[in-house]
């Protein structure tokens, strides 16, 4: 039963970009230290000795030139895979993305496509601050023409990467770090997860929790503690962020009536923003709450770091505040048995 | 000495670019024009130079002010100025404007009205090209105003670590919008800069086309023979506005002396005089039949159907 393997998140995205280039000889991958020792934390270990350094290869320190470069091979029928070990060096690329990538199809009336995929790493700073945890990719949302992913589980990590392999649209995927140690069910053989489709990870009757990225673990975590207080939590990993799958969000809004979205980002001008505006729009009746990074700049001390992020138990807290229609007070002690939660399928 | 097929050629795209912009500036006061134009007057003969030295299957990538490369490369004509009116028939089907010609079927890529950000595409795509094995080239085109902005050395980098089939070829035609090159930079030794990427450059300074034509096909062979990239520097000089139909030696910026020396050694009446008169006349009676069509296409063009607004945003 392959249904059965277990595989790590990397593992899930190694298999997937070396499964697509075995099926596609235009499918190549190229970025900062792809080539090297560490191989992206293994997510392209052993592509460069299987497919050689003309489809695997590591760049010059030079992301404007090395995006642009990516849609002139993509205007040349290669399927380019440009990977950023951190999201913040995105940036100085976002000309090439921004004014490029997301518009060449429509500003030339369709008579280009740029199948491109730009896998971006973000992280909870883990000590590593300002400059090396942002999510920023609702800048990628709010432009017309680019799609962005953010797979949570190993299986979706494969599928939702082979999907944007084969979309002929430029396609963000973010990555979280803690993420990729995460384990769980993943088919050996090639599968597409695509967009337009969200998944209710856990039915529930009382709140609605979506979780963004890494937040889709929290709100786990968070509806295992709200059981605690008697709460049935529905959870939904939006999985695609654009296009959003918006009405299973609204669906799931309108049975509870409440409807928390938490990021792994800022919440202003957000993801969360953009979701909670279209269910307000689609049900006015929910109430809504948003949660995400604090609005400051991400430091390094933990003391600071832990209030700057949400968490299972703040998450719990939160939609309990909300399901009883005023403030609680309840704050669920840290439960060692939820530190390490795991996907499991099936999906 | 230049047979006179190819004197024929080379005048009959100078002539028509000259005219067809010139139309574009008449036509342009009538509002029937829906987007910002950056004429190629003064300029044609550095595109229909360099273009006569590739091949078919050779890749051209330029800037905003495309329209000499779109044609010289062989764009379609109607399709251009349909383009220019926002019609449906257009290039681009009215959802790029003048600033965003494209022609696949003559491989000319999208233009871009950000400076300087087609010059990566032209470096992956001779990637693409390397990568194949094949021997096409890419002719990538950009001002000297592109040569300040950071890609431009980061491609430069690319191009010169991959030994890439490409040549960069500078249009220095000595002003960014109204700033002058020396304004902008202490030395303006492009060149040189090109250079110390270990990439072998020249400069053409009159604008001949002969002379850029030649030199092209003298460059074109060593890199389609696997030589690496080249920079070619032409300068050359815009006799309109930055954007628009007009003139602009009232703003005081440049002055119409400074323009003299170019008109002087204009290349449409010069090759015009290499011509027999009959064969000359022959052509501008070809080309006038060919603008005079082109307009009127566009002018017959619908424009695109409302629900157009909501096709391409994704392949």
């Amino acid at each position: 039963m392959s249904h059965e393997r277990i595989i790590s998140y990397v593992d899930a995205v190694r298999e997937a970009t070396e499964q697509e280039m075995a099926r596609d000889p235009n499918v190549l991958v190229f970025g900062l230290d792809v080539d090297d020792p560490k191989a992206i934390q293994g997510t392209t270990k052993g592509l460069l000795e299987k497919f050689g350094p003309d489809r695997v290869f590591g760049t010059p320190l030079s992301e404007d030139a090395m995006t642009g470069a990516a849609i002139g091979m993509a205007l040349a029928g290669v399927r380019p895979i440009h990977v950023h070990i951190r999201m913040d060096f995105l940036m100085l690329a976002m000309n090439q993305l921004v004014n490029i990538a997301a518009k060449y199809h429509y500003m030339y009336g369709g008579a280009m496509a740029v199948p491109l995929v730009v896998r971006g790493m973000i992280g909870k700073s883990w000590g590593q601050g300002a400059q090396h945890s942002q999510a920023l990719y609702s800048f990628f949302m709010h432009v017309p023409g680019l799609k962005v992913v953010a797979p949570t589980t190993p299986y979706d990590a494969k599928g939702c990467l082979i999907a944007a392999i084969r979309d002929d649209n430029p396609v963000i995927y973010i990555e979280h770090r803690l993420l990729h140690f995460q384990k769980g069910p993943v088919p050996a053989e090639p599968y597409t997860v695509n967009p337009g489709k969200a998944r209710v990870a856990i039915a529930g009757t009382d709140v609605t929790l979506v979780g963004i990225s890494n937040m889709q673990l929290e709100c786990l975590r968070a509806a295992r503690y709200l059981e605690e207080k008697g709460v049935s939590a529905e959870v939904i990993d939006p999985i695609w962020l654009a296009p959003l799958d918006i009405a299973t969000i609204v669906a799931s809004a309108r049975k509870t009536k409440r409807l928390i979205v938490v990021d792994n980002d800022w919440t202003n001008c957000g993801a969360s923003a953009e979701i909670v505006a279209q269910v307000a729009e689609q049900s006015p009746g929910v109430q809504v709450r948003r949660m995400g990074y604090a609005p400051v700049t991400c430091p390094p001390s933990p003391t600071l770091e832990d209030q700057y992020y949400a968490n299972g138990r703040t998450i719990a807290a939160a939609a309990f505040d909300l399901v009883s229609g005023k403030p609680q007070h309840w704050l669920p002690a840290e439960r060692a048995d939820l530190k390490q939660i795991e996907f499991k399928g099936p999906f | 000495m230049h047979d006179k097929a190819t004197l024929e050629r080379l005048y009959r795209s100078l002539y028509r670019i000259r005219r067809v912009e010139e139309e574009v500036a008449r036509a342009y006061p009538t509002d029937k024009i829906k987007s910002p134009v950056h004429l190629s007057i003064g300029q044609e003969s550095i595109s229909v130079g360099a273009c006569e030295a590739l091949r078919p299957d050779d890749v051209a990538f330029g800037t905003y002010r495309s329209h000499a490369l779109y044609l010289a490369r062989g764009g379609n004509l109607p399709a251009m100025i349909a383009e220019l009116y926002g019609k449906a028939t257009g290039c681009a089907k009215g959802k790029g404007g003048s600033m965003h010609l494209i022609a696949p079927d003559v491989n000319v890529m999208g233009a871009s009205a950000v400076v300087g950000t087609t010059i990566p595409h032209a470096v992956g795509y001779a990637y693409a090209l390397k990568l194949r094995q094949t021997d096409r080239v890419v002719l990538c085109m950009f001002g000297d105003g592109a040569t300040e902005e950071g890609v431009f050395y980061e491609s430069l980098n690319y191009a010169s670590l991959k030994q890439l089939p490409i040549i960069f070829l500078c249009e220095n035609n000595g002003y960014a919008i109204h700033t002058h090159v020396l304004r902008r930079q202490l030395l303006a030794n492009l060149c040189d800069r090109a250079k110390s990427f270990n990439i072998p450059a020249e400069q053409i300074a009159d604008g001949d086309v002969l002379k850029v034509r030649e030199r092209m096909q003298a460059v074109v062979a060593g890199v389609r023979a696997g030589q690496g990239p080249y920079f070619l520097e032409c300068f050359t000089y815009r006799w309109k506005e930055h954007v628009g139909p007009g003139e602009d030696w009232q703003l005081g910026y440049r002055t119409a002396t400074e323009a003299e020396p170019w008109k002087q050694n204009d290349q449409v009446p010069r090759l015009a005089g290499l011509l027999a008169e009959a064969d000359r006349d022959r052509v501008h009676r070809e080309v006038e039949a060919e603008i005079t069509a082109a307009f009127h296409f566009a002018e017959q063009s619908p424009f695109p159907a409302p629900a157009e607004l909501w096709e391409h945003v994704y392949q």
